[in-house]
């Protein structure tokens, strides 16, 4: 059984010059200490791997029960010059939900 | 002015609504309401609109806005600050009398912030290095088309200090567009650094207005927003100590609670130990909320070490053009004919030796944001994109083109098509040395 980012968290993202960030703020401390457990930058790295080169930095906010990922990278030459739609990497908190994880009752 | 003062978000960028603006001026109770407009391309894109005509080049709702709010701020004594002044503060300073009076407002006094655009002075140093590609930045000065300097609260609290009752910038760094009331009307030196970490998290969380309200945050079933479409603006409350509470008109659409400013927190954050602003090094990893009431939130645990030596200034550069085009295909195997149609446009630009320096085909409704992934349904519909980047402009026009043609020359059910070509404003940013920019400050009045 896998538990998905969202059914966890919730997400929002911020463009940083050639990158973009993704905050994921867990709903509880329960959701928080999972989410710690596996949502790695690794993982993070392989859900975003086919458009954004990264690295990845994961940086853990405990007080917010949240992380800010930092995808580097992902918009190609920035918000001016960047051929996608998504001009500004506006809809990549929505990629970062639909990542999947352990359940948590195998984790315990 | 007191030790508890109320500051409002009349906007969040360029092109925001202002009826939240107007009902912040009416019912939020505000001793100032600022207006952020100015995204990283905007002052480039004003540039251009300047060299066509030296009285624009400021934020083309800058009339529209102050028409709405002026009269409400006038007859309450709200003072009002924004940079809608873009890449011409002077003309948006001029423009801004001008309406005063109309409204009847003559005696209204506007200061202009000047020293932002450092064109001139970054000219001469070909050899400072871009920060995202390490490169000179000599290897785009030929192609410049703007360099701004992100100024900092000092700025505005010196606008304030002229007794203006506007205050109209060019580039000023977000936060500080609303920290600079603050020191003003608090009292705040410019070096109490636990009161600019508390000031700068307030800036932060309001500079993108609706989206600490309940904007940019709605998941129905999931996250619910009540009253979405009357979504309203944010407002700091901030003590002489430091106590920041955002909040919101009441009766407003919208929510204010712990998760809309967590997600407002750390949007656009890099490093939490390490956002960088003209005025401090804030550090929010100690940064938490508090409930306070209905849509009241009190914001604690901010800190700020002292500024860097280096304002950072945005460089804006011609880089090319981009040719769009768009068409649409449904029903049974809809996304093999989008898929047949977009390697027909590809070999058609090649065949007419159309040169593209990248060359995006992708579907809608299928993989365009987030790439392909295994053990996806087939689509009902699929809209087709073609995106290339180009040197010049006919190229570009060639890419709209050549999907617009397959109607009648491409797979079988080919609708709505759509084309566009935009000059591409691209940006990179330097660092200069403090005391290379100089701000200053020009009043002008309806005489």
């Amino acid at each position: 059984m896998t538990v998905r980012v969202y059914d966890l968290a919730h997400a929002r993202t911020g463009d940083k010059g050639h990158g973009v960030n993704v905050a994921v703020i867990a709903y509880d401390q329960a959701g928080y200490a999972h989410l710690d457990r596996h949502l790695t930058a690794e993982k993070v790295m392989a859900a975003f791997a086919h458009f954004a080169a990264g690295p990845v930095h994961r940086y853990p906010l405990p007080r917010l029960r949240a992380f800010n990922f930092v995808v580097d990278h992902a918009l190609g030459g920035g918000v001016t010059a960047n051929l996608s739609q998504d001009l500004h990497g506006k809809s990549l908190s929505s990629l970062m939900l639909t990542i999947t994880l352990p359940d948590r009752d195998e984790t315990r | 002015m007191g030790d508890r003062i109320r500051v409002g978000s009349g906007a969040g960028y360029a092109g925001d609504r202002w009826d939240p603006a107007v009902e912040l001026a009416e019912h939020g109770g505000l001793d100032f309401l600022a207006f952020e407009c100015l995204a990283e391309r905007t002052i480039a894109r004003e540039n251009l609109a300047r060299h066509h005509d030296p009285d624009k080049g400021y934020n083309p709702l800058l009339a529209e806005r102050m028409r709405a709010v002026l009269p409400a701020c006038a007859a309450r004594g709200i003072r009002v600050l924004s940079n809608m002044g873009a890449a011409n503060p002077e003309a948006a300073g001029r423009r801004i009398c001008e309406i005063a009076a109309e409204e009847g407002l003559a005696a209204l006094r506007t200061a202009v912030v000047l020293g932002d655009d450092v064109q001139a002075i970054v000219a001469g140093m070909p050899e400072l290095a871009l920060l995202e590609t390490g490169d000179p930045l000599e290897s785009i000065l030929p192609r410049m088309a703007s360099a701004n300097a992100y100024l900092g609260a000092d700025s505005i609290v010196a606008a304030l200090q002229t007794g203006a009752d506007v205050v109209v910038t060019g580039r000023v760094a977000d936060p500080s567009l609303f920290l600079g009331p603050l020191l003003y009307g608090l009292g705040w030196s410019y070096d109490d650094y636990p009161m600019l970490g508390q000031g700068t998290v307030a800036g932060h969380l309001l500079e993108c207005a609706g989206q600490v309200t309940g904007g940019y945050f709605a998941d129905p079933g999931k996250k619910d927003v009540a009253g979405l479409a009357r979504l309203g603006f944010p407002l700091a409350e901030v003590a002489v100590n430091g106590d920041v509470v955002i909040t919101k008109v009441a009766g407003s659409g919208g929510r204010v609670d712990t998760m809309t400013c967590t997600e407002q927190l750390l949007y656009e954050i890099g490093d939490p130990a390490q956002y960088i602003t003209p005025d401090c090094v804030l550090d929010i990893t100690e940064v938490h909320f508090a409930a306070d009431g209905p849509d009241r939130v009190r914001v604690l645990g901010a800190r700020a070490r002292p500024r860097t030596p280096t304002y950072k200034v945005s460089v804006g550069y011609f880089d090319g053009f981009i040719g769009e085009g768009q068409m649409s295909y449904g029903g049974i195997n809809a996304e093999a004919r989008a898929r047949l149609a977009g390697d027909v446009v590809r070999e058609r630009l090649a065949l007419r030796g159309i040169a593209t320096d990248d060359l995006r085909i992708e579907l809608i409704g299928v993989e365009s944001l987030h790439g392909t992934g295994a053990g996806r349904p087939e689509p009902y519909e699929a809209r087709l994109r073609v995106a290339g980047r180009t040197e010049d402009r006919t190229a570009a026009e060639a890419i709209g083109q050549e999907v617009e043609t397959l109607y009648t020359n491409g797979p079988a059910g080919g609708a709505g098509a759509f084309a566009s070509v935009r000059e591409v404003l691209a940006v990179q940013s330097v660092l200069l040395p403090r005391d290379l920019v100089t701000a200053s400050v020009r009043v002008v009045d309806g005489s």
